[in-house]
């Protein structure tokens, strides 16, 4: 969480005038902060984005993570040069750094995020770390407007890993699929509580693992949170 | 009615009006028929002023916000002035930022027409600026700052030039209805939101229940078959106006709609209604319910009268109607393109007299023919009609048939659209219209008055495309923006055809200073001047231009969250 603080900070210290048709403008898109009531106890997780720049330019930070009770935590960070590379998609290279409660790793990220036919927020990419190891992922989600207001969001993550990573608990194949289904009520464009279901399911050698620690290889949990953007 | 006046070139009433022009006007149509008591627009005449921009309080939803004024007045003082005079203003800038005012659609030299950067420094603050130049023109125009986002603010005002001749058109009375749109909201948070979430104001998107209904009207195949063209561009046919009611209150000559601006009439008079689109990004349907409207000027300048129910006026037009009330009390009602909001006032015979206010129409939705795709079925091909295209260049008056060429620039992540076969639209009154059995004005009902100012032929011909992104909410001419821009290049005096092809899905005014655009209506005798020409989603459009005034002009959209990218320095030189 303190990661989390800090990169607020970076966004919030200059406000950027608005000059000409292409302005430096940033973004912080808080997409998730929710608690998760999972088995074993409450966590708390987030899913942030955000991003300074111009039209085509821009500098990107995400982060994803998850905390529980007993304030473990784990969460990845990725710093992105980020270029606008067709009408919907932007071209994002940059790092990705895991930290997990036994082990941190970096990774190179090359990926591509924007909107796909059909209206399907995506982001996809490739992750290459340091000792060889080869990693990828897809996210996509999509908008049901029941109401101008009341918008339900399915979100699907599908992760997959070349090697094995016992460390991590990590096999290598598809190793986790997640499904998010988020049903958001905006009170303005930028403040929507929300509830909903998060889902994971962990496959193959991954879900071996798990077995074999004594977790659980799929989760199904009632979340609710807020999503912001400023 | 009208032909009456042209047979008989002099009637009755135009004698007694032109007779008493000076000051029957003022007695009749602005301070003694009641326009003061109701409207606190100031009306400023002669050929000398003195303006001052600053800043005031208002209060137009409830919520007390600084607006930029002149004079202490929003909109700013209705200007009156007399065509062949030469009139001299000193504007005074009291804002803590540059400002400045551009005469719209007035013909002047270059280094008067008020925009900063263009042979202007713009007004810094404390300072003044002298303008002054020679009135040649007559008719319904409007003054406004052409920095920043003032324009938003309030510093839009009328501006009437009482014309030399007679006026071929007869009436008792006048009022200015100006039209414009007010946010709470910073002009500079609203174009920030735009850039972070194109649809931020867009209240009216596709639903489930849209989609639900859409099947059950249409079948799963025709929905799937719809819904496939929008879903690979990536664009909603909801997408009609950026800005929306949901921020904006809509206005008539500075009052929202519940204060009911009035303008008073007497039992069978004739009034004059000089309708302005002050608007930083709304266009309105315009219509009185129970009165026809009889157009007879568009941008200032006398068309052959045309009456209709009802007109769309793009921001920064204007269009001079003539209506003839009975008694009680009529409606102007000006529903926004999106049918988020509308401006009401009322022609009353007295004030204090309402009349119903109609409800709003369907809010349009866009098809594939909008995004200048071509259409199915029984409207297909009208264009094939024409001739192939060739290197000829078109007869004045007809338009361009040159091939549709997207530049290289068009293509790359700042443009979402090219429209591959572009209709011309000059029958069509625009999206949404029309409704409900009502006779609404086109472009094509538009004809000079006069015969056709410069009959010359076009020597060469411009083609223009008007692009953007709307997700990325950037906006460009040949996809590229005025910053990256080289100036546009005309010959002094030279008879030019600009075309502009809309590769959007939007409607775009598009403002070209300093000459007039002729826009090609179809009769190469009476081409119509216009300073503000709206091309509809998809489509394209031409008019012939003469620069005869030398230096450099601004050419641009509008539409003021679009103008900082959709722009062009023109420079006419010999």
């Amino acid at each position: 969480m303190r990661y989390l603080l800090l990169i607020m900070c970076v966004f919030c210290a200059p406000a950027f005038a608005a000059t000409g048709a292409d302005p430096l403008l940033y973004k912080v898109q808080v997409e998730e902060l929710e608690w998760r009531n999972a088995e074993g106890g409450n966590k708390r997780a987030w899913d942030i984005e955000g991003w300074v720049g111009k039209d085509r330019d821009k500098l990107w930070i995400k982060t994803e993570g998850e905390s529980s009770s007993d304030d473990t935590e784990e969460f990845e960070l990725q710093l992105l040069y980020d270029r606008a590379v067709a009408p919907n998609w932007d071209l994002q290279l940059g790092w990705r750094g895991d930290f997990q409660p036994e082990s941190r790793r970096s990774w190179l990220t090359i990926g591509m995020q924007g909107l796909a036919p059909g209206f399907i927020e995506t982001d996809a990419a490739v992750f290459l770390a340091s000792d060889g190891r080869t990693a990828a992922r897809v996210r996509a989600s999509y908008e049901l407007l029941f109401t101008q207001k009341l918008i339900l969001q399915p979100g699907v993550e599908l992760n997959w890993y070349a090697e094995d990573d016992e460390v991590n608990g990590l096999g290598s194949g598809w190793s986790s699929f997640e499904l998010g289904l988020r049903l958001r009520y905006h009170v303005t464009r930028k403040f929507a509580p929300y509830a909903g279901l998060h889902w994971d399911r962990k496959f193959g050698e991954t879900a071996d693992l798990a077995e074999a620690a004594g977790e659980e290889t799929g989760d199904l949990q009632f979340v609710a949170g807020l999503s912001v953007w400023f | 009615m009208f032909s009456k006046y042209h047979e008989s070139g002099v009637s009755r009433r135009r004698f007694v009006t032109g007779l008493a022009a000076g000051t029957a006007v003022a007695a009749l149509g602005w301070r003694k028929a009641g326009a003061a008591e109701v409207s606190p627009t100031q009306v400023l005449r002669g050929n000398n002023f003195d303006l001052s921009i600053g800043y005031r309080e208002v209060n137009l939803t409830g919520v007390p916000r600084q607006a930029t004024v002149v004079n202490g007045s929003l909109p700013a003082p209705v200007l009156r002035w007399k065509q062949g005079e030469k009139v001299t203003l000193r504007v005074k800038n009291n804002l803590a930022t540059d400002s400045s005012v551009h005469w719209h659609g007035i013909i002047l030299p270059a280094d008067m027409d008020g925009v900063p950067g263009f042979s202007f420094d713009g007004i810094r603050p404390g300072e003044t600026f002298e303008y002054s130049f020679p009135v040649t023109q007559n008719g319904t125009y409007w003054y406004h700052s052409h920095t920043v986002y003032q324009e938003q603010t309030g510093l839009y005002g009328a501006l009437i030039i009482d014309p030399i001749e007679p006026e071929p058109f007869a009436y008792d009375r006048e009022h200015v209805v100006m039209l414009s749109d007010w946010s709470d909201e910073r002009p500079e948070d609203i174009v920030v939101n735009l850039k972070k979430q194109s649809d931020y104001y867009n209240y009216r998107q596709r639903t489930v229940g849209d989609l639900t209904a859409q099947i059950r009207e249409a079948g799963w195949k025709a929905t799937r078959e719809d819904r496939a063209m929008w879903n690979r561009m990536r664009m909603s046919d909801r997408d009609i106006s950026d800005v929306t009611g949901s921020t904006y209150t809509f206005l008539v000559n500075g009052q929202p709609p519940d204060a009911n601006w009035t303008g008073l009439f007497a039992r069978n008079e004739k009034v004059r209604l000089r309708f302005i689109n002050a608007a930083a990004m709304t266009i309105f349907d315009v219509r009185i319910p129970g009165l026809k409207m009889t157009v007879v000027a568009a941008d200032g300048q006398y068309i052959e009268p045309v009456t209709v129910d009802e007109f769309r006026i793009g921001v920064a037009e204007t269009y001079d109607v003539i209506v003839e009330p009975i008694d009680g009390a009529y409606t102007l009602f000006a529903q926004a393109i999106d049918r988020s909001g509308y401006a009401r006032g009322t022609l009353a015979e007295q004030a204090g007299l309402s009349a119903p206010v109609p409800a709003m129409d369907p809010p349009p939705v866009l098809t594939h023919a909008d995004m200048g795709m071509g259409m199915h079925g029984e409207h297909a091909n009208h264009k094939n009609s024409r001739p192939a295209a060739s290197d000829a260049i078109a007869q004045a008056g007809f338009g361009s048939f040159a091939a549709i060429v997207h530049a290289a620039t068009e293509y790359g992540f700042q443009v979402d659209m090219r429209a591959e076969q572009p209709r011309e639209q000059l029958n069509n009154p625009g999206i949404g219209l029309p409704n409900g059995g009502r006779r609404v004005l086109t472009y094509a009902d538009l004809r000079n008055l006069e015969p056709t100012p410069d009959p010359r032929e076009p020597e060469r011909e411009l083609q223009l495309h008007l692009t953007g992104n709307m997700n990325r909410y950037m906006w460009s001419m040949d996809g590229i923006n005025f910053a990256n821009a080289e100036p546009l290049l005309l010959k002094l005096n030279e008879r030019l055809r600009i075309t502009l092809v809309n590769d959007t899905m939007m409607n775009h005014p598009v403002h070209l200073h300093g000459m007039w655009s002729d826009l090609e209506t179809g009769d190469p005798d009476h081409i119509p001047r216009k300073h503000t020409v709206l091309v509809q989603p998809g489509a394209k459009i031409s008019y012939l231009v003469t620069p005869d005034m030398p230096g450099d002009w601004a050419y641009h959209c509008h539409l003021l969250y679009h103008m900082l990218g959709m722009f062009r320095r023109v420079r006419v030189q010999a």
